[in-house]
């Protein structure tokens, strides 16, 4: 079943077009990985997926709903980890958890229940009373993750989940992360190769606005003549190997 | 439900920050106590009544109430920078939840601010009595001016920003606007123009009446800041809603 279907979707800021006529479709409990070099569009898209900002033209239906006649039915059953760690600073990570529960309907006991949960299957049980500004980048950076699953969100949107994390806590945050595929649709944007080959099911590049490829890692390599994905993106990205 | 949950994750972003639980109820306690010594060294003959406790304490209770236009524009403007609000705007809260969640806090900031200055002001001399509460009333009011400020500046601004013009700006503009520590009618001429103009002379002047219980003269007073009021808090969701659409301010 599909879960996510894209048609024409652009985005145009005044002469500038940073998403150009998209079309794709992912499948339900898909991981799908979203590359391209910075500018390429990869954020405006999925702000556009997410209802944060309206496509010049073009519609998304998310499990059948569209982001421009229906973007709340949307925000009921999305949800997203941004690229910066966005925490409330001042609250602990069982009340940081706890509110974002309580904002997606959850009554307190059942958030109550779900933040002990998510936290125990994110590493963070040992720091829930802590604010979340003494936590490390690496725990804040779960604790990110933590906040967008609490909801139980049927589609999510990982923008460069692991950006500036250390390997352990990357390796960590993958396993997370892995332990969703097949239940929770996601959307992931990263430029760690080893992330995507590590992660996604498939893979879509894009290059000034335009998809410009779009198959498992084997089809990207055979289509481009190349052994390596990175190579495969250098390619299909417009860059020379 | 969302709005109160939002609102309650406010309070608790501000008063866990140790500078703002100051600026907030301690601030104003201490202009009060040295104010008021001052007021002590003024010799009757100098007929300055400024500084008594019944011009003093309604003064400080809107020179309190301005740092809510800091504290609501500084929240604001970090939620932004840092994405958490982003990542609420892609929940379902709607618009109004989050305005009413980021003005609610302060009104009960601002009337836990203002009773305690003015039951302290009792300390000092001031009559405590059912217009007390009216002047509590009044000042929770007039506060919804900054709040808006702080807002508008909170949607546009980056957090340094905001504490330049609604931290060191406005506190000082409507420090020596609004009477409380300057004589605006032994000054007269141009500068008692602009101080009636301004909303800020006649927020104190609102709050002294409501504390006086003589309501005669309040509405004109009144009506003034609410105009302003009005405007502030207009142009604040005005500009909000189109960051929350994620258009340019």
């Amino acid at each position: 079943m599909n879960a996510i279907i894209i048609k024409e979707l652009t985005k145009k800021y005044g002469s500038v077009v940073a998403v150009n006529n998209l079309n794709l479709i992912i499948e339900q409990g898909e991981l799908f990985a979203l590359l391209g070099v910075n500018g390429a569009g990869k954020t405006t898209t999925i702000k556009m997926l997410s209802c944060l900002i309206k496509p010049t033209s073009g519609d998304a239906l998310l499990l059948d709903d569209s982001i421009i006649s229906n973007p709340h039915a949307i925000k009921e059953k999305t949800n997203i980890s941004p690229q910066e760690t966005a925490v409330a600073a001042n609250l602990s990570v069982l009340e940081n958890l706890e509110l974002i529960a309580g904002i997606y309907g959850q009554d307190s006991k059942t958030a109550n229940k779900n933040a002990y949960e998510i936290a125990q299957k994110f590493g963070l049980e040992s720091e829930l009373n802590k604010k979340a500004k003494n936590l490390s980048g690496g725990m804040q950076r779960r604790l990110s993750i933590a906040m967008a699953l609490i909801s139980e969100p049927q589609i999510l949107f990982l923008d460069e989940p692991t950006l500036g994390l250390d390997v352990l806590a990357r390796r960590e945050l993958w396993a997370s992360i892995k332990s969703l595929k097949g239940k929770v649709t996601i959307i992931l944007t990263t430029h760690y190769m080893d992330e995507v080959e590590n992660l996604s099911d498939r893979v879509g590049i894009m290059a000034k606005g335009q998809l410009t490829a779009v198959g498992t890692m084997t089809e990207l390599t055979t289509q481009t003549g190349t052994s390596k994905l990175e190579d495969a993106f250098v390619m299909l990205s417009g860059g020379v190997l | 439900m969302r709005m109160l949950l939002f609102a309650k994750r406010n309070i608790k972003e501000i008063l866990r920050d140790p500078v703002n639980l100051f600026f907030s109820l301690g601030f104003p306690l201490v202009l009060l106590a040295l104010l008021s010594i001052i007021n002590s060294a003024i010799p009757p003959e100098a007929k300055n009544t400024m500084f008594q406790i019944k011009n003093l304490a309604p003064g400080l209770a809107m020179f309190g109430s301005v740092f809510m236009a800091l504290f609501a524009g500084m929240l604001l403007s970090k939620d932004r920078t840092s994405s958490f609000l982003m990542r609420l705007f892609t929940s379902p809260m709607t618009a109004t939840d989050f305005i009413l969640g980021y003005t609610l806090p302060m009104i009960v900031m601002t009337i836990a601010q203002a009773t305690i200055t003015l039951l302290v002001a009792g300390a000092f001399g001031l009559d405590i009595n059912i217009n007390t509460i009216f002047a509590i009333i009044m000042t929770a009011l007039t506060s919804l001016l900054f709040v808006g400020t702080g807002l508008f500046f909170g949607s546009i601004l980056n957090d340094k920003a905001v504490g330049g013009v609604c931290g060191a700006l406005l506190t000082n503009i409507a420090g020596w606007l609004s009477g409380v520590f300057i004589p605006i009618d032994l000054i007269g001429g141009a500068f008692k123009s602009i101080t009636n103009i301004l909303p800020f002379y006649h927020s104190v002047e609102a709050i002294r009446i409501s504390l006086s219980g003589n309501f005669s003269r309040l509405f004109s007073h009144l009506l003034v800041v609410i105009v302003y009021t009005v405007v502030i808090f207009t142009l604040a969701i005005i500009v909000f809603n189109r960051k929350m659409n994620g258009e340019k301010a």
